[in-house]
C-alpha cells in the first residue's frame, strides 16, 4: 500500500523542463533516495513534495490525501536542508520546539518532546546553546530533531550531509538511518553521492535530465543497471570497445582478444561497448571458462589497504581499472609490466548508448586515477 | 645533490633563524612607523570631530568679553535645563516621539517589502532601490509643499489638527528614512539565508506573520538598529518639514528660534541634544545587544 504517491509529476520553468513524468510509490516507513547529478531534477521533485514548488502537472498524495496544491505549512512534511537552516536567534531547544510552538502545544509537552529528541540525537546537554556554538554535524542533528519534532508524515532530506567532512558524514549517515528505522518514518533523501544512496536506502530512484532512469533496490541499481546512464553513474565502470564475433555464442573481440558475454543481442560484426565493474576483475589467469585479457600496466596507485591498477588493453583498445589488496610480502606491480586479468562472462554488461557511457566512464576512471 | 639538500638537518633551521633575526629590525621599524601613522590619522580625525564640540562647549559657558561679560559658568545650561519656562525637554520629547513613530512605520513598511523582494521578486530590486532613493532627489521643501497642497484642503484636509499634522510629519520622515532603512535592512537580509530560513519555518507549520516577526526580524536586529539610528538622527535634526507642518513644536525649529533670540543657550542646547541623542542610540544598541551572531550554519 503506497503512502507517498507521485503521479505524472512535471515541473517546467518557462521552456525548461526540470522534471518530467515523475512517478513514484513509496510505502509507509520506506527510505527512498533520489540520486543523480546536479541539475537532474531531484531537488526540484523534493521541493514539490515539500510544497516549495508547485508542479506544472501531476499529483502528490500522502496517506490518501492529495497535497498537490496545499501550502508548505499545511502539509506536515518535515524538511532537513543542506545549509541546516537553523534559526540563528534561537537556542537548540527553541529550534527543536519551534514547530510545536507554532502548533500551540502546551509548554510542558514542548519541553518533554524537545528533551526526547535531544536524547535521540545525543545532544541532551546542548539545549541552551545557539547554532553558532555547535559543529556542522551537531547543527545538522539539531535540524533533524527539529524536523522530527512535529511528527511529520514524510521526512525530506535535501543533501543533508554534503557540507560535512567525510568522517562525520559517514557517522551521521548511520545515525540518520538508525533514527529513521527506529521511528519508521517515510523518508525521501536527495543526494548526488551514490555511496550515501546505496548505503541508506530501501529504494533508489536514479534521475537524469528530469526523468527517472531507474528505480530499484540498491542491489538492483548497482548490479543490474537498465540504462547506460545508471551503469555509468552508479559505481565505477570500465568500458571497452568491442566487436561482436558470434552473437549466438556471445563471442566478442576486444582489440583482437576474444572474450565471451551473456545475452548478446547485437548482430555479428557490429561494434558494442562492454562494461565491467572493477571489483570483478582480478589479476591472473583465473579458472577455465573465465574471460582473459592481456595488457600492460599503465599506472599503479598505492592507497594503503588497496592498490589501484590501470591496465592498457592492447594498443589503444581501452583501459581497465581494478583494485587488489595490498600484500606487504609482494612488491608493487611496475608500470609497463605485462599482466593478464580475468573476469566471468556473466559480469560483462553490454550497454546501450555506448558513446555516452564510454565518455562518462573514461572520465570517471581518469578522475579516480 | 644540491647544496641545500647536502646540509645537516639543523643547518636549515639556523638559516631561517638567522634570516628572521636580520629581518626583524626592519619589519619592527615598519610596524612602528605604521602604528605612528595610525595614531597621527586618529589624532587628526579626533581633532576634526571634537574641536568644534570643544569650541561649542567653551562658547556655551559664556564669553568673558561678550555681551554678558560674566565669568564662564554653566548658567546657560541651567537656563535651558532647570528654568521651568524652558520648553527644551518638551520639544525634545516631542521629536523623540515622532522619531519612534517614524522608526516603527519605516520598519513596518521596509522589512516586509525588502524581504518579499529578496525572496520572491529579486528582479524588481533595482526598481525598489530607485524608489527608496527618491528622497535624495526631491528636496524636503518640495515634499512638504506637496503634502500641504494635498492635505491642507478638501477632500483630504488633515492639517487643521495637530494629530493630522503629526501624522503627515511622521509619513514625510518615513519617506526621508527610506534610503537608509532600506539599505540597512537589505544588507541585513543579505547576511542571512532567508530562503532556507523561510522554508524551514514553513515546513514547521509557520505562516507569513510568524516567519517575519519570529524568524526574520530577530535575525536582522543589528541591521534594524542601524536603520533606527539613522532615522533617529534625521528626525531629531530635521528642520524644514517640521517648521512648515508643526511650527516650532519639534526640536530643530525650537533650536533655530532659540538661536535667533539668545547668544549662548543654543550652544548649550546643541551639546545637550548631542549627548542625549548619543545616549538614545546607546540605549537602542543596549536593547539590541546579543544579536551579533547571525550566521546560518557552517555550510554557507
Amino acid at each position: 500500500m503506497s503512502f507517498l504517491t507521485l503521479t505524472g509529476v512535471q515541473k517546467t520553468f518557462g521552456a525548461f523542463v526540470a522534471v518530467e513524468d515523475f512517478n513514484l510509490e513509496a510505502a509507509r516507513g520506506e527510505f527512498v533516495s533520489f540520486l543523480g547529478p546536479s541539475g537532474c531534477g531531484k531537488t526540484t521533485t523534493l521541493r514539490m513534495i515539500a510544497g516549495f514548488e508547485r508542479p506544472t502537472a501531476g499529483t502528490i498524495v500522502v496517506n490518501d490525501e492529495d497535497i498537490t496544491h496545499r501550502s508548505p505549512n499545511q502539509r506536515n512534511v518535515g524538511m532537513v536542508f543542506q545549509s541546516y537552516a537553523l534559526f540563528p536567534n534561537m537556542t537548540v531547544a527553541d529550534n527543536v520546539g519551534f514547530g510545536l510552538k507554532v502548533r500551540k502545544e502546551p509548554k510542558d509537552r514542548i519541553a518533554k518532546r524537545v528533551g526526547e529528541l535531544l536524547e535521540l540525537i545525543h545532544l541532551p546537554d546542548r539545549a541552551a546553546r545557539y547554532p553558532y556554538q555547535l559543529s556542522g554535524g551537531q547543527q545538522q542533528r539539531v535540524a533533524l530533531a527539529r524536523a522530527l519534532a512535529i511528527e511529520p508524515q514524510v521526512l525530506l532530506l535535501d543533501e543533508p550531509l554534503s557540507a560535512l567532512d567525510a568522517k562525520i558524514r559517514v557517522a551521521l549517515r548511520n545515525e540518520i538511518r538508525a533514527i529513521q528505522r527506529q521511528l519508521g518514518i517515510t523518508t525521501v533523501y536527495v543526494t548526488h553521492d551514490q555511496e550515501e544512496a546505496l548505503s541508506l536506502s530501501d529504494r533508489v530512484v536514479v534521475m537524469s535530465d528530469g526523468r527517472i532512469e531507474q528505480t530499484g533496490t540498491p542491489f538492483e541499481i548497482y548490479n543490474f543497471p537498465t540504462t547506460a546512464f545508471v551503469a555509468s553513474f552508479v559505481g565505477t565502470l570500465n568500458v571497452l570497445p568491442a566487436r561482436v564475433v558470434d552473437a549466438s555464442s556471445g563471442r566478442l573481440s576486444v582489440g583482437g582478444q576474444e572474450i565471451r558475454a551473456v545475452g548478446v543481442k547485437a548482430s555479428n560484426g557490429s561494434e558494442v561497448t562492454v562494461a565491467l565493474r572493477p571489483e570483478i576483475v582480478t589479476m591472473g589467469d583465473g579458472d577455465d571458462g573465465a574471460n582473459r585479457l592481456a595488457g600492460t600496466i599503465a599506472d599503479v596507485t598505492f592507497l594503503g589497504s588497496i592498490v589501484r591498477i590501470r591496465m592498457e588493453v592492447g594498443e589503444g583498445h581501452g583501459r581497465l581499472s581494478f583494485d587488489t589488496f595490498n600484500d606487504p610480502n609482494q612488491a608493487l606491480p611496475t608500470i609497463g609490466e605485462a599482466i593478464t586479468v580475468t573476469f566471468p562472462p556473466e559480469a560483462c554488461l553490454l550497454l546501450a548508448g555506448a558513446a555516452e557511457v564510454a565518455a562518462a566512464a573514461t572520465a570517471a576512471v581518469d578522475v579516480e586515477a | 645533490m644540491t647544496q641545500a639538500s647536502g646540509r645537516a638537518p639543523g643547518a636549515l633551521d639556523s638559516t631561517i633563524r638567522e634570516a628572521t633575526r636580520t629581518a626583524t629590525p626592519a619589519s619592527a621599524e615598519t610596524r612602528r612607523r605604521g602604528a605612528l601613522w595610525a595614531w597621527v590619522v586618529f589624532g587628526l580625525g579626533f581633532i576634526y570631530f571634537f574641536l568644534p564640540l570643544v569650541a561649542t562647549f567653551e562658547f556655551s559657558l559664556g564669553h568673558p568679553t561678550g555681551p554678558v561679560g560674566a565669568e564662564p559658568s554653566l548658567r546657560y545650561y541651567e537656563n535651558v535645563l532647570i528654568d521651568p519656562k524652558s520648553p527644551f525637554f518638551e520639544r525634545l520629547a516631542y521629536s523623540f516621539g515622532v522619531a519612534i513613530a517614524t522608526i516603527i512605520l519605516s520598519i513596518t513598511i521596509i522589512v516586509p517589502t525588502a524581504y518579499w523582494v529578496r525572496l520572491k521578486m529579486p528582479q524588481i530590486r533595482p526598481i525598489i532601490e530607485f524608489i527608496t532613493l527618491m528622497p535624495f532627489v526631491i528636496p524636503p521643501v518640495v515634499l512638504v509643499f506637496g503634502l500641504i497642497r494635498t492635505f491642507a484642503g478638501p477632500p483630504f484636509q488633515i492639517t487643521d489638527t495637530e494629530l493630522g499634522s503629526v501624522t503627515l510629519l511622521v509619513a514625510a520622515y518615513t519617506i526621508l528614512s527610506f534610503p537608509y532603512m532600506y539599505r540597512a535592512v537589505d544588507t541585513g537580509l543579505r547576511a542571512i539565508d532567508i530562503q532556507s530560513l523561510t522554508e524551514a519555518a514553513q515546513s514547521l507549520g509557520a505562516g507569513w506573520p510568524r516567519i517575519i516577526v519570529g524568524v526574520i526580524f530577530p535575525n536582522i536586529r543589528v541591521a534594524l538598529l542601524a536603520g533606527a539610528f539613522l532615522t533617529l538622527a534625521i528626525v531629531i535634526g530635521e528642520y524644514t518639514i517640521a517648521s512648515f507642518l508643526l511650527s516650532n513644536k519639534t526640536f530643530a525649529p525650537y533650536l533655530s528660534l532659540l538661536g535667533q533670540n539668545r547668544a549662548f543657550e543654543p550652544a548649550a542646547v546643541s551639546l545637550i541634544s548631542f549627548g542625549l541623542t548619543w545616549m538614545a542610540m546607546g540605549a537602542i544598541a543596549f536593547i539590541g545587544r546579543g544579536g551579533q551572531r547571525v550566521e546560518v550554519g557552517g555550510a554557507r
